[in-house]
């Protein structure tokens, strides 16, 4: 079954791109952002002499995971339970909002506190909440950012990434309760707005809402990792917690965790350790939420899984470190790929989740460099899956037609060299141009930034027989 | 030693100095190089387009060709890349196509990877008084793990002046297709290559490949400012002396 839910682009990548690209204040926040990031990750990484051994073990533990997927969630199930939590599944994001808006239905809150999660965000939970008058906020601080202004995130792990400090302030004073009027853009007191503004939050809130970054099966813990401890508020004070989770999230023992809690800081915020992670395994008499609920979500997982060479997308541990190297996200932003999942893993999580057909451009959105696999801690080959998917996909006819000839033509030595020598002589007349500015479409996408030379007077198997 | 010549589709029209240039540089240092002239493109436009099928029968092609020799050497860090890392994942399925990938693949070599790793020549005897900036290429880099092989060489080229390219490793936004497929972001990402090769102040801007070559070099003649030149660093390598 395919996924539904905030991962459908609605436009085409570079008809979305195109906008982004006109935005040079976008372009300028995103460059120096992202190279900051890129620039911390590169050091804290080169800090670890067996950084290529722990890749290799965190997608061996994953490619594990993904083998026997079905036991380790059975197991997962079992262990929380057991733990007093209670378990939900869910097939697509429809069903996940369900599940979830009636469990804080049943608690007869009016609001909830939300850890920053991706789960809730692909399934929509603060709209679905709100349509039956729940109030949801966002409690990570670029998350709160992005909800104030009534945006969209624009990155996984710095969703209001796109923003400046002063475009920043300028949301504060204008969509914040109690936001002082002369509130300065100084990032101090930024902080300070927003940790008034959430403290309140969540001294009401009886109901909290997560997700999780991993889910251990032996034990039927979930985990949490955050900077900002805020999350930790959400996960602790109200009555009722509920977490979203993907079902690639499990991780069979404590054992493995370990590598990821090093591979993860240094891949996402370029940290050594985590500053706030925490864990909890069902519910503790007297401690923390007193009920628990964990809803595993399916959502377009099953199909990802479903493909050999795709489903290495399903080891992302969202670490987002593949955004900050991607040249074209660097240009673009997360918006223009139209899904809650941007950059590099959204080229290829989104496309898989929501199979064939949708968000069919977003394979093309790279010029497959490879940095993103280079910088991706789980070792999962975009580029390749990328190719793949591109393989696999539908094609424009006439695009069809005109590589189906070339080939044609590249696959026999006499067709091939016949071409290569009209092409040399069809030119010959344009020679005196020197370069060519301009071509008619299709090719004017090319001549439109960029000139095109001519083939000179002699290909080289030309001149290789005359020697 | 039997090297083959591949020449790429590219070279073949645009580019023929440039094999030119990697068969006197191999014939300087006494080796015999033949150019099977039953080659034809080693078919990674295709496959990485999304056109598999198609270009099987290249891969194929390939394969047949340059399976007899001792090595094969392309002026393209992209076509060899496509050569070593995607044929052994084109191939599978056929155990006939799979046993002669796993013979020619690991023999195939990018020029510096040749001379520096192959044959241990670094210093070829090369004038060239000008100065240079040289652009890794994406797959050079990242696939070939060429790293500084094509530096050193042109570290040993008389009278060279190198210069340093600020975001060297950063893509130029060509990437096949790509660059007409998302031109907008292509276009943005030449921009500022360009800018960075502009900043360098260098008459040649250099590359082991000429498609990332043809890109830059058809922005830097698009705009005003810009006075480097793009040249396949082969070409460097086989000058003598009276370069241009
Ligand atoms: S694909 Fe890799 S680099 Fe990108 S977010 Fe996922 S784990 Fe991180």
């Amino acid at each position: 079954m395919n996924g539904t839910g905030n991962i459908v682009a609605l436009k085409p990548f570079p008809d979305a791109a195109r906008l982004e690209l006109d935005d040079a204040q976008l372009r300028a926040n995103l460059r120096r952002a992202t190279h900051t990031i890129r620039d911390k990750r590169l050091r804290v990484v080169g800090e670890v002499d067996d950084w290529e051994a722990l890749r290799r073990a965190g997608a061996a533990i994953k490619d594990d995971v993904l083998a026997r997927l079905p036991e380790l969630l059975e197991q997962f199930e079992a262990s929380v339970t057991r733990a007093g939590a209670v378990v939900h599944w869910a097939r697509d994001a429809d069903e996940a909002c369900e599940i979830v808006t009636r469990l804080v239905q049943e608690t007869a809150a009016r609001e909830v506190v939300k850890v920053k999660s991706m789960a809730t965000q692909e399934i929509g939970l603060n709209e679905a909440l709100e349509a039956v008058g729940i109030e949801a906020t966002e409690t990570d601080l670029a998350e709160l950012i992005v909800q104030l202004a009534d945006d969209t995130p624009s990155h996984i792990l710095v969703p209001a990434i796109h923003y400046n400090r002063s475009q920043i302030r300028d949301i504060f004073r204008s969509r914040m309760p109690g936001a002082a009027a002369d509130l300065t853009d100084d990032p101090p007191a930024l902080a300070e707005a927003a940790r008034k503004h959430l403290r309140a939050k969540f001294l009401s809130a009886t109901v909290g809402v997560s997700g999780a970054n991993f889910a251990i099966a032996d034990t039927g813990t979930l985990v949490v990792v955050e900077s900002e401890g805020n999350g930790r508020m959400c996960l602790t004070l109200p009555q009722t917690l509920i977490s979203v989770v993907g079902i690639e999230k499990i991780l069979p023992t404590f054992a493995e965790l370990e590598v990821f809690l090093q591979l993860l800081p240094r891949s996402s915020t370029g940290e050594r350790m985590n500053p706030y992670t925490s864990m909890w395994t069902g519910v503790t008499p007297g401690d923390g939420p007193q009920a628990t609920h964990v809803v595993l979500i399916d959502n377009g997982r099953t199909a990802t899984l479903g493909d050999e060479v795709g489903r290495q997308a399903l080891r992302c541990i969202r670490c987002s470190a593949c955004l900050n190297v991607c040249p074209v996200y660097e240009r673009v932003g997360g918006h223009a790929y139209g899904s809650v999942y941007p950059g590099p893993i959204g080229a290829i999580l989104s496309p898989q989740m929501t199979g064939e057909g949708a968000n069919k451009t977003l394979p093309y959105a790279s010029s497959l460099c490879g940095a993103c696999f280079d910088a991706c801690p789980v070792r999962i080959d975009i580029p390749q899956v990328l190719v793949h998917l591109r393989q696999k996909g539908p094609k424009p006819p006439a695009e069809r037609a005109a590589f189906r000839s070339l080939a044609w033509i590249m696959r026999d030595r006499r067709r091939y060299a016949a071409a290569l020598r009209a092409a040399r002589r069809g030119s010959a007349p344009l020679r005196g141009f020197g370069r060519l500015r301009r071509l008619p479409w299709p090719a004017s996408a090319w001549t439109d930034s960029r000139d095109v030379p001519l083939p000179p007077k002699q290909t080289f198997r030309e001149w290789w027989a005359k020697r | 030693m039997r090297i083959a010549l591949f020449i790429t589709c590219v070279n073949d029209l645009m580019y023929p100095d440039t094999g030119r240039a990697v068969v006197s540089i191999l014939e300087r240092l006494g080796h015999t190089v033949d150019f099977p002239e039953a080659q034809t493109c080693c078919g990674q436009m295709h496959a990485n387009s999304g056109y598999r099928a198609e270009a099987m029968p290249m891969v194929r092609g390939f394969v047949g060709t340059f399976r007899r020799y001792d090595a094969v050497v392309a002026p393209s860090g992209s076509c060899v890349a496509m050569v070593r890392d995607s044929y052994p994942r084109l191939a599978l399925g056929d155990p006939d196509l799979e046993r002669g990938v796993a013979e020619v693949a690991p023999r195939t070599y990018e020029l510096a990877e040749l001379l520096v790793d192959v044959l241990g020549v670094t210093d070829l005897g090369a004038v060239f008084p000008h100065t240079v900036t040289y652009h890794p290429t994406c797959h050079g880099l990242r696939m070939l793990r060429l790293g500084d092989k094509p530096l050193a060489l042109l570290r040993a080229v008389r009278g060279l002046q190198l210069r340093e390219l600020a975001g060297a490793a950063e893509c130029c936004g060509f990437g096949g297709t790509f660059a007409v497929k998302n031109a907008g972001v292509s276009a943005a990402m030449l921009a500022d290559k360009c800018g960075a090769v502009d900043d360098t102040g260098a008459e040649y801007v250099v590359a082991a490949d000429n498609s990332c070559l043809t890109h830059i070099g058809g922005g830097l003649s698009r705009r005003a400012t810009s006075t480097a030149r793009p040249i396949h660093y082969a070409e460097i390598l086989a000058s003598t002396g009276s370069a241009s």
